[in-house]
């Protein structure tokens, strides 16, 4: 063991005799892990709802995340490299965020009665975004572990047997909520925390950054809930076919 | 036309052993401009001389009237009865400081430990002579100061904030405040990392969780939000 970790946790200081500067960095850290992963949210929700515009579009689009533009046929291993690296960056916000949570039947008490007694309402966005915050510790974790895994099993007929077929549906509509939840009270909690547009007048801009924020959450519920319906429309029609992967329009015209 | 109102208020004294903790409830009737004081201190008087609570300036100036009343953590001579339209009006001490009695809490103790806590005052190495003036300062500075010195230490920060209700030893917005009040003012000779060992900890800044419920029911309206914001920028660059 070293020496210095010894005498910081006996004395409190370091060896040069002054505080740590790791809760600094962990505080930094856990901002920015939630910033990546809540712009990852933003895109992705976006090009997954590609399936709004139809089977070819989210085709076409999911070909780019296989790199096709730059390999032959494209390979499903990028996907898998993305997820990976997505998974190592949400278990390590999980981690600096868990310390955040209420860890004692008497903290969790005080923290509950004090929040419905006072109804405060950032203090509830708070509510949301712990509860959310668990939640999503399994539900992206099943999500990426398939996406690590089947990386191939991504498409319009793929991803709709997924959801329809291998009743993953249910899966998908928390994971959505709590997401889309955790990500908008955790961008707004973010410019709050570091006065990222406080500009001249503070107050103002906080209420206004709060209706954007609402719009936004709104917008991205209602694009993942109308293209989950999509997919399970596609995956009911499909169901006889499970497992038939989706053949694009222009081979289809080339076999004519 | 005045109306009936009902008190309902957390009566306990822990130093007391037969004493269990209960609530009890008052009806009076409504008086023209009635605050809470004023109730207060009518039942006080009439119906119920064993009740306590804390006031001093009665005019929203000292901070020792905060309680939790109807679940928001306010000023007792500052809140009119004839706000709450069903006339019912819970009052509890404020949580996160020692109940002395009742709604009596012991707030001086805990500001004065933040107060050696955070260092909460001018260190210089200039002798003073006072019988010169003071280094002179930019008005928008002295402003800036004199803005941030309006606190009371009414506690209200503190008693509104999760961090606090569950982190015993969480500075608080008011601790915070007092730090940065020294950062600004250019008498002190500290810098930023002479801060940090102050409250470069998960005790200190980096325990805020951002909730706002500081700036919310801060009852001198000061920028909390911003200065807790402009502190922890300056905190995670030392
Ligand atoms: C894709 C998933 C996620 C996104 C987009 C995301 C995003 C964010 C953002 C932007 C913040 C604000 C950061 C800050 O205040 O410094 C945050 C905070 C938080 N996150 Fe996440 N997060 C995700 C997953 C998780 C998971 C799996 C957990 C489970 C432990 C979690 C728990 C929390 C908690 C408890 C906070 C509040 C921390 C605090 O108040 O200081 N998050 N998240
Ligand atoms: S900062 Fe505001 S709420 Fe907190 S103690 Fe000072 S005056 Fe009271
Ligand atoms: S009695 Fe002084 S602020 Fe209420």
């Amino acid at each position: 063991m070293l020496n210095a970790d010894i005498i910081e946790s006996i004395t409190g200081k370091t060896t040069k005799k002054h505080k740590s500067r790791i809760p600094a960095k962990l505080d930094l850290l856990q901002s920015i892990t939630g910033l990546i992963l809540a712009l990852f949210i933003v895109f992705h929700i976006i090009f997954e709802s590609s399936i709004l515009l139809g089977k070819e579009t989210m085709y076409k689009l999911t070909m780019i995340f296989e790199l096709e533009f730059i390999i032959e046929g494209g390979s499903p291993i990028f996907i898998s490299i993305l997820a990976f690296v997505i998974f190592i960056i949400l278990i390590f916000h999980a981690f600096l965020a868990m310390r955040k949570f209420p860890n004692s039947y008497r903290e969790y008490l005080r923290f509950r009665t004090h929040t419905k007694l006072m109804n405060h309402s950032d203090t509830n966005l708070w509510f949301i975004q712990i509860s959310s915050g668990f939640m999503l510790f399994f539900l992206a974790s099943i999500h990426l572990y398939i996406m690590m895994t089947q990386p191939q099993n991504i498409g319009p007929f793929a991803s709709s047997d997924r959801i329809y077929s291998d009743v993953m549906w249910p899966m998908y509509l928390m994971l959505l909520v709590s997401v889309v939840l955790h990500a908008g009270v955790g961008i707004y909690r973010l410019i709050m925390k570091w006065g990222i547009f406080d500009g001249e007048n503070p107050r103002k801009n906080r209420v206004k950054t709060k209706k954007i924020i609402q719009i936004v959450v709104v917008f991205y519920l209602i694009i993942g809930i109308f293209s989950l319906i999509s997919y399970m429309k596609i995956g009911y029609d499909h169901r006889a076919n499970y497992g038939e992967k989706y053949i694009p329009q222009m081979e289809l015209k080339n076999e004519n | 036309m005045s109306r009936e109102i009902t008190i309902i208020a957390l009566k306990y004294n822990p130093s007391d052993e037969t004493s269990k903790p209960r609530f009890a409830e008052y009806k009076l009737p409504e008086t023209a401009g009635m605050t809470l004081y004023i109730a207060l201190t009518k039942i006080k008087t009439t119906i119920d001389h064993d009740l306590s609570s804390d006031f001093v300036c009665r005019a929203g100036i000292c901070g020792a009237c905060g309680m939790i009343i109807n679940g928001k953590p306010r000023l007792a001579c500052k809140t009119l009865t004839s706000e709450f339209k069903d006339g019912k009006i819970t009052l509890l001490p404020l949580p996160t400081f020692p109940l002395i009695k009742d709604l009596s809490v012991d707030t001086g103790s805990w500001m004065k430990n933040m107060n050696i806590r955070v260092n909460s005052w001018i260190v210089s190495t200039q002798k003073t002579d006072i019988s010169k003036f003071e280094k002179k300062i930019e008005p928008k500075v002295a402003e800036d100061i004199f803005e941030l010195d309006r606190c009371m230490e009414c506690g209200l920060c503190v008693a509104s904030c999760s961090t606090a209700i569950m982190k015993e030893n969480f500075v608080g917005a008011v601790g915070l405040n007092r730090v940065v009040r020294f950062s600004i003012d250019p008498h002190d000779e500290r810098n930023d990392a002479d801060f940090y060992e102050l409250i470069g900890d998960d005790d200190g800044i980096f325990g805020c969780m951002s909730l706002l419920a500081c700036e919310d029911h801060c009852p001198k309206n000061l920028p909390l939000q911003t200065k807790i914001a402009y502190m922890r920028r300056k905190m995670v660059m030392v």
